[in-house]
């Protein structure tokens, strides 16, 4: 019996319940993100909010029942460029919106204009 | 079935241990593929709503058709995570069986994209028409692109399993084979999310 359990278990770590686990909430997380964009049930804000927390949680489910990032053993060189990919990450998508969005706002429609013809112009 | 003494086995286990140099090394690979889509992911943000006129997410995208897409990816990450389990079994033909499962999985969800974006493109909402479809086909189409490396990859590999036998070698592969698809998986949890769940709510 012990026997055949180390057998279902591959070098990651990984067994069958794992894999059934991640995969019923990674379901259970995509029917409920679909239902609450299709039927638009909540406000646009708030639902964008949900929406991104889902799509989190199910990241964070993957990572542990398909990718099995939680069983690695000291040192945890794996979590750590993973961390770093995270940090890269974060600053690359929110810096680009932050600076993008900033430049949006301090351009008016008559610089635009202006641009836009000078531009032709040339 | 191949059946190999109890002290080689747990010789072979040390040897590829999860953290071990080439599972690293490819951990390593996988984790810039995901900046990389980091940045495609940043390049939609910003220019999703210049539709230059045309058409927008909420006008183009049928929810029902992507959660389709998305359930054969998810279960096609499933089948790969069971043809692991079989592999750790040694047992041969359930690999196969798994590994051919996530094949034909993975093959419909790239012909349901292909189809997808020919629709678009004979409608005349190609890259050309937008910044936003500009940005979409980049996204997705790099994504779709992966899939079918991967899917090459399940292929060649199957043929290898069926020919040879499951060496530690071959093992190690598939393990590397079934991080790449799980992590194609993850990735379009995030365009199911952003590219079409946001589009459709028409944020």
């Amino acid at each position: 019996m012990i026997r055949k359990n180390t057998q279902d278990r591959t070098r990651s770590g990984a067994t069958l319940r794992s894999y059934v686990t991640g995969f019923a909430l990674s379901i259970y997380f995509t029917l409920t993100a679909y239902l609450l964009a299709v039927r638009h049930a909540l406000f646009n804000r708030t639902l964008v909010l949900v929406l991104a927390g889902l799509a989190l949680v199910q990241f964070v489910v993957q990572l542990l029942f398909f990718l099995h990032l939680g069983t690695e053993t000291k040192p945890r060189w794996k979590l750590m460029v993973f961390l770093f990919m995270i940090m890269v990450v974060m600053v690359l998508v929110f810096g680009s919106l932050w600076i993008m969005s900033n430049l949006n706002y301090r351009m008016t429609p008559d610089q635009i204009n202006s641009y836009m013809n000078s531009q032709s112009a040339l | 079935m191949i059946n190999v003494p109890a002290t080689q086995n747990t010789e072979v286990i040390k040897a590829y241990e999860p953290d071990s140099k080439t599972m690293l090394g490819f951990w390593v690979y996988i984790m810039t593929d995901c900046v990389l889509f980091a940045s495609l992911f940043a390049v939609y943000a910003v220019l999703h709503k210049n539709t230059f006129g045309g058409p927008s997410g909420r006008d183009l995208f049928s929810p029902s058709y992507v959660l389709v897409e998305t359930l054969i990816l998810l279960t096609s990450s499933f089948t790969c995570g069971l043809a692991m389990l079989a592999a750790a079994r040694g047992a041969r033909k359930s690999v196969l069986t798994w590994f051919g499962a996530t094949f034909l999985l993975g093959f419909s969800f790239l012909v349901m994209e292909v189809t997808e974006f020919s629709k678009l493109v004979r409608d005349g909402d190609s890259w050309h028409r937008s910044g936003f479809l500009s940005s979409y086909f980049t996204l997705v189409g790099t994504h779709g692109l992966h899939i079918t490396i991967g899917l090459l990859w399940i292929a060649v590999l199957m043929t290898k399993i069926s020919r040879g036998n499951m060496d530690a070698n071959m093992i190690r592969k598939m393990t590397l084979l079934s991080l790449f698809w799980h992590f194609l998986d993850i990735i379009w949890i995030f365009i199911f999310t952003i590219v079409y769940m946001l589009g459709v709510i028409g944020v």
